[in-house]
Parts: C-alpha cells; sequence; structure tokens
C-alpha cells in the first residue's frame, strides 16, 4: 500500500506500479487536478497546507477500509503540499482488484473519503486575493449554518 | 507538564501561529483545553461551530480527554483532493 503527502510532484506511473498485480485484472486510477476556475473566478494556483502525520494515517484508514470493502489487491493514495500551479495533480488515487467494477466503486467511495476525512486544506489564490477554502464534504460540516455548505 | 496545541489553514493565519503549548490542568478535555485557549486567542471562537478536534492524531469528540504530554489539533474543515 502507497501512502504518501508531499510537497513533490505525484507521478502516476509509480502509484500504478504499486498496486499491479498478476492476479489483478484492473487498475482505477484518479488524479485530481488543479482548475483555473472555481464558482465563476479565475484562480491562480493553489497552496495546499497538511497535518502530514495525521494526514497520511487517514489516507492509511481510508485505503485499508477501501481494500476490505470492495476486496481490491491494492491501494495507493497520495496527496501534494504546497503551492500547485494549474494543470498540476494534487490528488493521486490508484486501485486494483480482480475484475473492473471493483476498482470503479473503490476509486469513486476513496476519493469521497480523503475530501472527507483527511486533515489537508486548499487556499485559492486570486489575482486580487485568496481565500482558505472550507470543503462543503467535510467531517463537521454537517453542525454549519446551510449557507457555509452551499446548499 | 504540557499541551501541545496545533493549528492550520485558516485557523493558522487568523492565530499567528501553527503551534503553542499550553500547561496541562489535571482532568483536561478537548473543551476545557479549547475554552482556555480561546481566553488568550478569543478569535478562536469564530471558528469553533465547525471545528474537529485531533487528539494525538485521532479525531475526538469535545469531551474527550487531553492527557499530558498529548498533541491536540484544532482542524478547520478540510478541503483536500
Amino acid at each position: 500500500m502507497l501512502i504518501r503527502v508531499t510537497p513533490e510532484r505525484l507521478n502516476p506511473e509509480e502509484a500504478i506500479e504499486a498496486v499491479r498485480r498478476d492476479e489483478a485484472g484492473a487498475v482505477d486510477v484518479f488524479l485530481g487536478i488543479v482548475r483555473n476556475t472555481n464558482k465563476g473566478r479565475a484562480v491562480d494556483h493553489l497552496v495546499y497546507d497538511a497535518y502530514p502525520s495525521m494526514a497520511e494515517k487517514t489516507m492509511r484508514e481510508v485505503a485499508e477500509e477501501a481494500l476490505e470493502r470492495f476486496d481490491l489487491t491494492d491501494s495507493a493514495v497520495l496527496h501534494r503540499t504546497g503551492r500547485l500551479e494549474i494543470g498540476e495533480t494534487s490528488l493521486l488515487v490508484a486501485v486494483s482488484a480482480g475484475h473492473r467494477a471493483a476498482t470503479f466503486e473503490a476509486g469513486h467511495w476513496l476519493v469521497n473519503e480523503v475530501k472527507r476525512r483527511v486533515p489537508v486544506w486548499k487556499k485559492e489564490v486570486w489575482a486580487d486575493g485568496e481565500e482558505w477554502i472550507e470543503g462543503p464534504e467535510s467531517l463537521g460540516m454537517e453542525r454549519a449554518p446551510a449557507t457555509m455548505r452551499g446548499s | 507538564m504540557v499541551i501541545t496545541v496545533l493549528f492550520f489553514a485558516s485557523l493558522a493565519d487568523a492565530v499567528g501561529t501553527r503551534e503553542l503549548s499550553l500547561a496541562h490542568v489535571a482532568g483536561d478535555t478537548v473543551a476545557s483545553v479549547r475554552d482556555r485557549l480561546i481566553a488568550v486567542h478569543p478569535q478562536v471562537s469564530e471558528f469553533t461551530e465547525t471545528l474537529l478536534y485531533a487528539v494525538d492524531e485521532e479525531y475526538a469528540d469535545e469531551d474527550a480527554p487531553v492527557p499530558a504530554g498529548a498533541t491536540l489539533a484544532l482542524i478547520p474543515p478540510v478541503s483536500g483532493g
């Protein structure tokens, strides 16, 4: 199982090779990419903060849950920190299993759980300002007023 | 003995630091440490509605004990991915 929080560039090939097995007929890969716009506003770049030791621990827990829940062969979860430019990869998830259906489901579930539970934060930087984003899917947001949840 | 308190993201900006130490008091819980912290850094109170807590890297409720030497992390809503 490959788990990493790092300021270094994420390499999909490394994650694919980490989960590839002779008995696994499918590998699903997800890349979270820094987008150039959010809510109609042009984004210049993002800055990611993290609690690295707890983030890796939480990513490992989520990955282990996924192995069991979806009968995966292996999984890899990597998150980048620091300044990321438009088009760079912030999140990399790869999962392998005997057949494709389990990998699609597990990949979807894993990305959702990472966004809900892992202590990582993004700051959007625009031409004329910046703001820390509070994830609408985060644990704890159910206590927030509806306006903060964007619903 | 002391407690180490960690701040991240918007909360680190608001408090002006990422880490500080507080004296441990017998019977400390997440809520009691947080309330002592608010007495020193009142801006923390603006975050409590959506704040999560972790004691020694495990998510913890407000009434969870904070032992001497523990690390308490104050965690704003996460937004990774």
